[in-house]
């Protein structure tokens, strides 16, 4: 049984304009300890697939399909049960570590909050040991000095250090999937791999599937085993990294590849995307 | 480096911010931020300058500095011969219709409230108040057109458009005043790859066409390598290399160019994973 099982996933939105399709006929699957890429332009509805599976869609926002997480179907779960899944079975990192994380709060009581209203023995962590778990998974995430530094508050940490500092609250309750959204979009390049290592490292480290969203095509050549190409609300194709990158089987996914001006080789020119695969639709 | 007389000089520019400590009392010394360090480059005309690094590296400041965006603590800056830090804000406003600046955020540096075509002529009126109102809306079209959007979406708003196409109203703004040097602050840094690819496109092309010299700031290497005929590479204010944009990235000389090189991670999975393993390898036995 697939860790994550999604089918059919369609997201639609009531605007004033109309009825939108966000997301539309979307399958896939993860398993355990699997990392899963999924790659494609803003709009493409790949962000709004892992906020589906996260239930932290808008309001007007309509779920039709099915997510099921180890058999258990996701989508009708009451407030409390997608409570106990996300603090304690699914975790998830976002672009920007510095609205991600309370500016008002030092990085310890944020930290320990989670532990203590979530342990992941069922049982109320005391804020003490809380602390000292925190201080261990800083660690893991190689923060230096990380036994001070847990009573700073997040300004106080550079954009890297932040996020590092998302990864390890994310994984304190040993979630078995963990979904990172643009983890290291808002980060500089030397910064970005040193926290795809360290991502790849924990990952080993805690046995976790990850689903990795990102529109940089480097990254996902890097560590993901399987990717899959959304446009539009669409999937265009999935399949091993591998595959996808050699061989390409969609035009959009050929454009998109081509597209991306690479250091290790001298393009005359860059290659626009030829959207002439699109069903054609009216112009806005 | 071309033999032609460079169109610009920048000769040991300098520029630092005073940085007051929150609880500081009246008599402490602020701290001094060095941001740009003593900086100094030419660019040729029709040449392309890229200049890299990573946040904080003073890239932005460095340009803004150049035009006069924002003070600057020592150092020349010779347009054709002629010192900018000397100048009278008359005579600077001459200079900055030839040198115009194309920023980063395409949709926040759009005023809102105005129309793609009043942005577009609004550096006209400043520079040459007294063009008739047919000869602007001649040339606005003119340049719609050339940057790739409809003349008929004049009267649209920003937010009408998309992010590339109001990196192209951008565009057609900076070359209304036909400029000299265009200086680009991350074009499209906030830009889709296919949408990147096309923006990159239009500004090799129009350089080509109307012999402009770019001072292309970006992060991404990869962009900039493409982009430019010779790279810049700055850290912490400082120039840790510039040179031919092939021998920096392909023999990079300064350890900071090779460390930024070998973090660009490569669209090829068998290349960049062998990649990766060589550098896990190399930091296990640091």
């Amino acid at each position: 049984m697939a860790l994550l099982d999604i089918q059919n996933l369609r997201i639609t939105y009531d605007t004033p304009d109309g009825v939108v399709e966000a997301v539309r006929n979307v399958n896939l699957q993860i398993d355990k300890g699997e990392t899963l890429a999924i790659v494609g332009e803003s709009g493409s509805g790949k962000s709004q697939t892992a906020f589906a599976t996260m239930g932290l869609l808008p309001h007007n926002a309509q779920v039709s399909g099915s997510i099921k997480y180890q058999g258990q179907e996701i989508i009708g779960l009451s407030h409390e049960e997608m409570n106990k899944l996300r603090s304690n079975e699914i975790a998830m990192i976002f672009q920007d570590p510095m609205t991600s994380l309370n500016p008002y709060l030092r990085i310890s009581d944020q930290m320990a909050e989670t532990l203590i209203y979530n342990s992941p023995d069922g049982k109320r962590m005391k804020k003490k040991d809380a602390i000292a778990e925190c201080v261990r998974m800083l660690e893991a995430v190689k923060i230096p000095n990380a036994k001070n530094r847990i009573h700073l508050y997040p300004h106080e940490f550079s954009g890297g250090m932040r996020q590092r500092v998302m990864i390890a609250m994310s994984l304190l309750c040993r979630p078995k999937l963990l979904i990172a959204d643009e983890p290291t979009t808002a980060l500089d390049v030397t910064v970005q791999a040193r926290i795809m290592d360290l991502l790849v490292e924990l990952q080993e480290e805690f046995h976790m599937a990850i689903v990795l969203i990102t529109h940089n095509l480097g990254i996902v050549a890097g560590s993901c085993e399987r990717t899959m190409v959304m446009y539009k609300g669409e999937v265009m194709e999935q399949g091993s990294t591998v595959d996808i990158f050699g061989k390409p089987s969609h035009p959009y996914t050929q454009g998109l590849l081509s597209a991306v001006p690479r250091l290790d080789q001298d393009e005359e020119r860059l290659v626009t995307l030829d959207r002439s695969f699109e069903t054609p639709m009216a112009e806005g | 480096m071309s033999t032609k007389e460079p169109i610009l000089s920048v000769r040991d520019m300098r520029v630092e911010f005073k940085i007051k400590k929150q609880n500081a009392l009246p008599w402490h010394q602020p701290d001094i931020l060095r941001a740009v360090k003593g900086v100094s480059f030419d660019l040729a005309e029709g040449e392309t300058l890229g200049i890299v690094g990573e946040s904080g590296c003073g890239k932005s400041t460095l340009a803004r500095a150049i035009i006069r965006m924002i003070p600057s603590q020592g150092g020349e800056v010779f347009w054709q011969g002629r010192d900018l830090m000397k100048m009278n804000e008359k005579d600077l406003l001459g200079i900055r219709k030839e040198i115009q600046m194309i920023f980063q955020d395409p949709l926040a540096s759009l005023n809102p409230r105005l129309t793609a075509g009043q942005i577009i002529a609004e550096p006209l009126k400043t520079h040459h108040p007294n063009t008739s109102k047919d000869e602007v809306k001649k040339q606005v079209r003119e340049l719609m057109e050339k940057v790739g959007l409809s003349a008929r979406m004049i009267n649209r708003y920003p937010h009408e458009f998309s992010g590339g196409q109001c990196q192209r109203i951008g565009i057609a703004r900076a070359l209304i005043t036909n400029p000299k040097l265009i200086i680009c602050d991350e074009p499209v840094s906030a830009l889709d790859v296919s949408v990147q690819a096309q923006v990159v496109n239009l500004l090799m092309d129009l350089q080509k066409e109307l012999g402009l010299s770019l001072l292309f700031i970006a992060h991404d290497l990869s962009v900039v390598k493409h982009i430019s005929n010779r790279i810049m590479v700055l850290e912490f204010g400082d120039i840790a290399e510039i040179g031919e944009a092939h021998d920096v990235i392909h023999n990079p000389q300064s350890p900071y160019t090779k460390e930024l090189i070998n973090a660009v991670p490569i669209p090829d999975p068998i290349a960049e994973r062998k990649r990766i393993a060589e550098r896990r390898a190399l930091e296990a036995k640091a």
